[in-house]
């Protein structure tokens, strides 16, 4: 490996004129409503604008309006893949404004389910980024395994996508009887189809070939750009808020920060960046193990805590969790009501988005599906 | 290195510039600026060693009602410690220089933070909208925001 | 009523099936609708799902097409915004008749959770293109995506195609009976030109007298390179 034979054109006896291409918002390889302004030499990509907002959805108003358990119904919609991270954040901040310290039992899990959504959010990330590159059949595996993920969050919560799980001060309701079952059947199902997916996708030879040495991304020029989550980490930076400011009990677990070690190519090309969601699915799967053994076993009221109305004092607070695109954050600010006086939104790929323009120059027209289906982007997320 | 040995070092360099260093209950702590020499000042915290913010978290656009405001997430990935940076604006004339030669991830918080608020931010490389359309009316999360009627002849409010 | 509802057999015999041309048609436009590859929001998750392995939506004769021009339906699979509002008008100008509009989950139906706050929400896909089937949802679970499926395949089947000359009043006899004289001179000229190309076929091809047997193609050059 390492090898790699590329094809030089001479574009001397063919007469090329610059070219600028619309690709979207309606387009199958776009991840959603997303529009990318190509200028293209030939094949060449030259110049790419993102035009976003396709979906912006006013989230940041309507939070203003709404009193704050109200608000986590919206948050689930931001990042709608893995809403159970999303709202973690959230319930946290609000939380800490509050000084309510949440049972042991509870933070447990908090933990599983946040994982699984992890889990369950690579999964698709896999999925779909094979499925821009052509390969159809591991689309339909990581999707059934997904549902069962989805089960037992049905079970949990009642919802499919969206959940309003996790509430101030506790969980909306408690976890069903079989819960620890279900877990580590879903696990053993999880690296049963990983392990089929690496032989048939991850370890293929014109995969590798398809995505190695394009889109790369130098470890400063991610820092410079605020990448996050596997974006940063496939760049070699190891810049993890699980292990570097670990939030609720993250500190009890033993896992790896997983990082891209420029295997296949160059360091920080596409296929750095989908490694470290494949190796990531087996991190999860290792916190989840830990987390049902370390659980306490006796019952808790997962609603003791909730308040009847919750009213934070006044303040501004910055709470943020590793979410499985990058660093999800919420800047609340509290006047002191039922309602924020303002919700900002550190949303992840609004941020890993726009380094898109930076890493796809140079490249064939073809490459840049395939380098923006390894950033892995919700669109939810980028306009709010 | 914490809050308040940043703000001994950004004091010394800066002098009037730096107003006042806040740290309070239920508050991160952060360092209130003057906006002018707001490039200047993040340049330093991202170049001198002990400080190497080279990490831009958020960046967010305020209304405090009376005044508008930037408020700068920081964060250093090398050194791990993290720093508030407050400025506030006059709603008359909400300009502030751009930071985004200091942070590339500035681009697009502050086209943002201008289509949401108005903030306008000097020698910014591609200063339009990007989240409303291009031709939208008004800077919608401003506190006495109003809805236009009508949009391309389709009707805006409920 | 669908072709297949009509069990009766009035004439008794094995493999003898009476209907309509109409019911032959509809049947078959119902059993392969294509839809429009195209997503929008929190809904076309939930729509990847139905189209995977678990829910299988392809067992409906569904397909996804990536063009509308070779679209039967859309389905609307999330928040409208303003800024999206013009596309999709475009988007449902380009497909070709008959087309049929289903809106997935409470977004496109009426704007759902951001029906009040949302500045740049249209508060329903119905106030700029014409819906025939609401899947109720936030979003719809499969079922009642499939639901909404099979309602979308019944309006198809009772729809009527053609229509009787009875119903028609004086202009459009009028317009019907021009174009059937138009169609009746294409075909007339249509067979007079197969029966020259059959003659051309016989005297040995097509001749074009610019062809001189020497076509040339400047192809790039193309070298490969190792790269260590």
């Amino acid at each position: 490996m390492g090898q790699r034979k590329t094809i030089e054109i001479d574009y001397g006896a063919v007469d090329t004129d610059r070219m600028r291409l619309n690709m979207g918002p309606q387009h199958p390889s776009t991840h959603g409503v997303l529009r990318l302004e190509v200028e293209l030499e030939g094949e060449i990509v030259t110049e790419v604008v993102p035009h976003i907002g396709y979906l912006h959805r006013c989230f940041e108003k309507t939070c203003e309006f709404m009193t704050y358990p109200q608000v986590i119904p919206y948050v689930d919609r931001l990042d709608y893949i893995s809403s159970m991270n999303n709202e973690w954040p959230f319930v946290m901040g609000v939380e800490k404004l509050l000084g309510i310290q949440i049972p042991e039992k509870i933070e447990y899990i908090r933990v599983i389910l946040a994982e699984l959504n992890r889990i369950a959010n690579h999964q698709i990330a896999v999925a779909t980024f094979g499925m821009d590159s052509g390969a159809f059949t591991p689309f339909l595996y990581l999707f059934r395994d997904r549902e069962m993920i989805l089960d037992l969050f049905e079970k949990c919560s009642g919802g499919r996508l969206l959940y309003n799980y996790f509430w101030v001060g506790g969980l909306q309701h408690d976890i069903p009887p079989t819960f620890k079952e279900d877990c580590l059947a879903i696990i053993k199902k999880v690296r049963e189809t990983n392990a089929e997916v690496n032989n048939l996708l991850i370890k293929n030879k014109i995969f590798i070939e398809r995505i190695t040495n394009i889109g790369i991304l130098p470890a400063d020029v991610a820092i410079n750009f605020g990448c996050s989550g596997p974006v940063l980490r496939g760049s070699g930076v190891p810049y993890d808020l699980r292990k570097d400011e670990p939030y609720s009990i993250y500190d009890r677990f033993d896992f790896n920060v997983i990082v891209g070690e420029g295997a296949m190519g160059t360091l920080g090309d596409c296929w750095d960046r989908n490694i470290v969601r494949v190796n990531e699915m087996e991190e999860s799967c290792k916190i989840i193990e830990q987390a049902i053994a370390q659980m306490p076993d006796e019952a808790v009221d997962v609603r003791a805590l909730v308040p009847k109305r919750v009213k934070t004092p006044k303040g501004e607070i910055y709470c943020k969790t590793e979410n499985p695109k990058g660093e999800l954050g919420f800047y609340i600010v509290s006047d002191g009501s039922t309602q924020p006086y303002r919700m900002r939104t550190r949303a992840t790929s609004f941020i890993n988005l726009s380094v898109l323009p930076e890493i796809s120059k140079g490249y064939m027209i073809s490459d840049l599906i395939m380098i923006l289906g390894s950033i892995d982007i919700v669109l939810g997320e980028v306009d709010r | 290195m914490n809050s308040n040995e940043i703000f001994d070092k950004l004091k010394s360099e800066f002098g009037d510039d730096i107003i006042s260093l806040t740290e309070e209950k239920n508050y991160d702590p952060y360092i209130t600026v003057k906006r002018k020499n707001i490039k200047q000042i993040c340049l330093f915290l991202r170049d001198i060693d002990g400080l190497n913010f080279d990490y831009l978290v958020n960046l967010t656009g305020m209304d405090w009602g009376k005044e508008l405001g930037v408020v700068y997430h920081l964060y250093s990935i090398s050194l791990k410690h993290r720093i508030v940076l407050k400025v506030f604006l006059s709603k008359e004339n909400p300009v502030i220089p751009s930071v985004e030669r200091c942070w590339k991830s500035a681009n697009w918080h502050e086209r943002e933070a201008w289509d949401m608020f108005g903030i306008q931010f000097e020698n910014h490389p591609n200063h339009i909208r990007i989240l409303c359309p291009y031709d939208w009316e008004g800077h919608p999360l401003r506190k006495d925001y109003v809805e236009q009627e009508t949009y391309h002849g389709m009707r805006v409010p409920v | 009523m669908g072709l297949l509802d009509r069990l009766d057999n009035p004439y008794e015999i094995d493999g003898f099936f009476l209907g309509t041309v109409e019911d032959l048609l509809n049947w078959g436009r119902s059993k392969s609708d294509w839809y429009l590859s195209f997503g929008l929001a929190c809904c076309a998750i939930e729509f990847m799902a139905i189209n995977a392995s678990h829910f299988d939506l392809m067992r409906f004769g569904s397909i996804p097409r990536a063009t509308p021009r070779q679209a039967d339906f859309i389905i609307i699979s999330g928040t409208v915004t303003l800024k999206m509002a013009d596309r999709i008008k475009k988007l449902y100008e380009q497909m070709s008749e008959p087309k049929y509009v289903m809106s997935m989950g409470s977004c496109s139906n009426s704007g759902g959770p951001y029906w009040e706050h949302g500045y740049h929400v249209l508060k329903g896909v119905d106030r700029i293109i014409p819906v025939d089937v609401y899947v109720p949802g936030c979003p719809p679970r499969p079922e009642a995506f499939f639901e909404g499926m099979i309602k979308l395949q019944n309006l198809i089947n009772n729809q009527a195609i053609f229509r009787k000359r009875s119903s028609m009043s004086a202009e459009e006899l009028a317009q019907l009976e021009e174009r059937n004289q138009k169609q009746k001179e294409y075909m007339e000229r249509a067979a007079i030109e197969y029966e020259n190309y059959q003659e051309t076929l016989k005297t040995g091809g097509m001749q074009n007298p610019d062809y001189n047997g020497k076509y040339t193609i400047n192809l790039p050059k193309i070298r490969m390179i190792d790269h260590e």
